[in-house]
């Protein structure tokens, strides 16, 4: 099952997540995947610490920018409509009941998709993501309960999104992140990254 | 009395990270009540009881790493 929530506050997209997991538990759903842009939004990880939110209320405020804590795993990050959010609820048990080898999947999918645009990317050991060159492409967060996982990743599309990420430390580092137009120097269709992210994908 | 442990959760991984637990040491446990929670990587996941009764002793807390096989928490069934 495949769905487009398009642009979508950050905790509708999560009930629909919810919705998933449950279908997936209780077996009326097989797989799915939800793709969407959000409303600019900070969430905090479970390995999150606030300090690395470097901006003040006022001025989050001021962007329009809200704060979520999030059970999936990982520091925190920025989501804004410039990413394509790609939401994987599978139920690992019937893959490979492995967790970093899912992590692992991910990364691979989104790398064959990027190589498909042209671009070369890369996973780095010991810092989930991808990566082109010393610059991120594409954050990793899931969250895996009863074997069920879901939470998922985002790729950095469009351009104009990457200032905001000057707001935090991206999963704690200090990081510089970059997106898929900056490299191409043109603007890059979503539903075009979809279509490539479900060619891809392994979990279906 | 059950030893839970921190199960095989896959290749090179060895260990984890507690987030929280979800009980006390004293309360009661239903099986499949979540324990803990747990991070490795970029990945936050739910270790599930293996049965129900009263847990004894907690031996992980916040923060701590806990390695795969290694004793978690003790349950009086």
């Amino acid at each position: 099952m495949v769905l487009d929530l398009k642009l979508i506050e950050y905790d509708k997209a999560l009930e629909v997540q919810k919705g998933l997991f449950n279908g997936v538990r209780n077996g009326t759903v097989n797989s799915a995947i939800v793709f969407c842009r959000h409303y600019p939004v900070i969430t905090l990880g479970r390995q999150a610490k606030s300090v690395n939110i470097k901006a003040d209320q006022a001025e989050l405020a001021r962007r329009g920018i809200t704060v979520r804590q999030s059970e999936r795993g990982g520091d925190v990050t920025y989501h804004g409509p410039g990413q394509l959010v790609v939401y994987p609820v599978v139920h690992l048990e019937l893959f490979n009941k492995d967790i970093h080898y899912f992590l692992r999947t991910l990364e691979e999918n989104v790398i064959a998709l990027l190589s498909s645009f042209g671009i070369n990317a890369a996973a780095r050991k010991g810092l989930t993501g991808v990566w082109v060159g010393e610059q991120k492409i594409c954050s990793i967060g899931i969250t895996v309960k009863n074997w069920i996982s879901y939470h998922g990743l985002a790729i950095n599309v469009s351009a104009n999104d990457l200032k905001n990420f000057s707001l935090i430390r991206p999963c704690g580092m200090d990081i510089k992140m970059t997106s898929m137009e900056t490299i191409l120097k043109k603007e890059v269709s979503f539903s075009e990254v979809q279509k490539h992210f479900i060619k891809e994908y392994k979990y279906a | 009395m059950r030893k839970v442990v921190l199960p095989e959760l896959g290749q090179g991984i060895d260990k984890a990270g507690v987030s929280f637990w979800f009980f006390k040491e004293g309360d009661q446990v239903k099986e499949k009540d979540d324990l803990v929670e747990l991070t490795t990587d970029k990945a936050a996941f739910n270790l599930p009881s293996p049965c129900s009764g009263t847990i004894t002793q907690i031996f992980f807390h916040e923060g701590d790493q806990v390695n795969v096989g290694e004793m978690l928490c003790v349950i009086e069934e």
